[in-house]
């Protein structure tokens, strides 16, 4: 079958060769790999495959505006083509909502990169094992000088990142990373490799409380094609990563879909369903959400999200507010200053500040490179002045560890 | 007007403002609009750093109420509890259990058990919670200063949605009731305190008002004018105008 959705800035036909000699092992999990009890990646496929945008009409997105509480159905309308006629009414009612929910308070937090090792191949992303990039892993002392230089600047939310690889940055390296940004932070989140849910629960006591796993594209099989090694191949052991989170007692998981790789109206479709059945099962959750655009990376910077227009990512980012209001949503570096500010004031209530995606870069040393290209990099006192003349107010922390 | 007593201390104001969703430098044009002499804070926003810290911009004559919001047991807001006195140096604590992401509704169980742990420990305890009679009751048994039953979910500006059963609080219940939580405008404000509450507390109808500091003004009239209101005693409500006795008119001695 013909993929309309084949994005030619990340892949070509050698890869999708490649892919195909692979098998269907991406449907697999490898050892060591804890399986839950769970059946939500079911229910999420179910809903995705009934879930068609093209099937909504005008009279639809106007009912899903009225509805007091978005349905699974107005959810689907207002992430449709249809939708985009309506745009300006949507980001009225996101605002509204947003309002009603966080007032005009945006929380800061900063990317804090460990390491860059690592042992997949994702063919859209800058830290793959075949990209031929500067690699770095920060020692103690590497990371306590990172950390100060960036407590210093006012920074209370930090969110730690590594490359995923096991054998350079493991669960003890992570923990003790943990230990010692909970010195210098309020908050400590996580963006690393999922583990199992004993591992979240030794980070967890090691004082991380968030735990954010993209899913980057909830079709199993374009999954298949663009994860080619590596334990992120298994698509089932990632989609079950926020459930062994909270299983090990994390307070709040954070999920997306990286829009650009498939059909982003039923990415994000997905990505909505998956939050909704998670704050179901565990109602004391706290979740949120991110909106990455595909971007350059190191050695190919032709990488684009194709269709996702800045029109389109509005229009995703509101139907996420309007369907999840209580959900926390973060606009990335990734897009522009313009951008990021004027979604805080429709749609979004969190984001990132001083940012750089390189190893050791806040310290001034820049040891390893980049994940990909930021497109915003404005310092905390500058999105802080911003902000503040856009009438919002910046939240440093919001949030203590017991 | 008669004083507001809670745990010991006097007041003129039965108006708690809350501190949550609007600029930080609008906190004491507020207040002073609001003649608020208590206002609430998250401790979890007041724990942070030099940036930004809530704390910096609440005026000193007010006493800080701080709660423990991000707190999922009981165990968990006596931890945030005793970090609140610590840094807000104040003995008044609002608990906030909650373990629900969606509508924030409070754990009464939880928030009973922090009640008696907090009110051991020298606590002014402040307990939000779902307005029903026995927990109210186990509440006040096991040390709080007040009751604040919600009216409608945090943030919703629904409005009294739980009015009955406040109703049946302030009947019950010796301690002051305060109603917290849902109130979305003066009105809703002036008719819990023509009932009988003690006092209101107020957050987001404020923070999302088009002029915060006029909205703040105006809820500090309506509670007062719903408290003279409750102190004259309300006159009677009849379906009919009545002006004689009907059955009774044919009697003569």
């Amino acid at each position: 079958m013909e993929d309309k959705f084949f994005n030619t800035t990340i892949y070509n036909e050698e890869s999708r060769q490649k892919a195909q000699n692979l098998g269907t092992d991406y449907l697999e999990y490898q050892e060591g790999m804890e399986i839950l009890d769970s059946d939500m990646l079911e229910q999420v496929k179910a809903f995705r495959a009934e879930y068609n945008p093209a099937n909504f009409t005008e009279a639809d997105v106007r009912r899903a505006l009225r509805s007091e509480k978005k349905t699974l159905r107005d959810f689907g309308a207002l992430l449709s083509p249809a939708a985009e006629a309506l745009l300006e009414e949507i980001a009225l009612a996101a605002r509204k909502e947003r309002q009603k929910y966080f007032g005009n308070n945006v929380l800061f937090f900063t990317p804090l990169y460990l390491a860059n090792y690592c042992e997949n191949y994702c063919v859209y992303c800058g830290f793959n094992c075949h990209n031929k990039i500067q690699r770095a892993r920060l020692s103690v002392e590497q990371l306590e000088q990172e950390m100060q230089a960036i407590a210093a600047t006012g920074m209370q939310e930090v969110l730690l990142l590594t490359g995923e690889s096991r054998k350079m940055s493991d669960i003890n390296y992570i923990g003790e990373a943990c230990k010692l940004a909970r010195k210098y932070f309020k908050v400590v989140g996580l963006e690393i490799y999922p583990v199992n849910s004993e591992e979240y629960a030794y980070l967890h006591k090691c004082g991380a409380d968030f735990v954010t796993i993209f899913q980057e594209t909830y079709n199993s099989e374009k999954y298949g094609q663009l994860h080619l090694a590596g334990h992120k191949r298994s698509f089932p052991y990632r989609f079950y990563g926020q459930e062994r989170a909270l299983k090990g007692g994390m307070r709040g998981v954070g999920l997306a879909a990286l829009l650009g790789l498939d059909d982003f109206r039923r990415d994000a479709f997905s990505v909505g369903v998956h939050a909704y059945l998670l704050q179901r099962k565990f109602p004391h959750a706290e979740i949120a959400l991110s909106c990455p655009r595909l971007r350059p990376i190191i050695n190919n910077d032709k990488i684009q999200p194709l269709d996702v227009g800045e029109r389109q990512l509005l229009q995703i980012v509101c139907a996420y507010r309007l369907f999840l209001p209580y959900a926390s949503i973060t606009v990335s570096s990734r897009e522009c200053a313009r951008v990021r500010d004027n979604l805080m004031s429709i749609c979004a209530n969190k984001i990132s500040a001083g940012v750089s995606t390189g190893v050791g870069s806040h310290g001034g040393s820049g040891l390893g490179d980049e994940q990909f290209e930021i497109d915003d990099g404005r310092s905390l006192a500058e999105i802080f002045a911003d902000l503040k003349g856009r009438g919002l107010q910046p939240v440093m922390a919001d949030y203590v560890y017991v | 007007m008669d004083k507001f007593i809670l745990g010991g201390h006097e007041f003129t104001s039965r108006f708690i403002l809350g501190s949550g969703k609007y600029s930080l430098e609008l906190i004491k044009a507020a207040v002073e609009e609001a003649g608020a002499e208590i206002i609430t804070l998250a401790l979890r926003r007041a724990n942070g750093g030099e940036l930004a810290n809530i704390l910096d911009y609440i005026p000193e004559n007010v006493v800080k109420l701080p709660n423990t919001s991000g707190a999922r047991t009981a165990e968990e807001a006596v931890r945030i509890a005793r970090l609140a006195r610590e840094l807000c140096q104040s003995d008044f604590i609002k608990i906030e259990v909650i373990r629900d992401s969606k509508y924030f509704l409070p754990d009464n169980y939880e928030t009973c058990k922090a009640t008696e742990l907090l009110a051991k420990e020298g606590f002014v305890v402040m307990p939000y919670m779902y307005p029903d009679l026995q927990a109210a009751r186990d509440m006040a048994n096991a040390g709080a200063s007040c009751i604040m039953p919600l009216g409608a979910p945090i943030g919703s500006n629904k409005g009294l949605c739980t009015l009955d059963f406040i109703k049946i609080l302030i009947d019950e219940i010796e301690l002051p009731i305060i109603v917290d939580a849902g109130i979305g405008k003066p009105s809703q404000a002036c008719q819990a305190m023509e009932l009988g509450a003690s006092a209101v507390m107020v957050n987001t109808a404020i923070a999302s008002a088009g002029d915060i500091t006029q909205m703040a003004r105006a809820f500090r009239e309506a509670v007062s004018a719903g408290r003279r209101a409750y102190l004259s005693g309300l006159g009677e409500v009849r379906d009919l105008a009545n002006a004689s006795s009907p059955l009774t008119g044919f009697l003569r001695d």
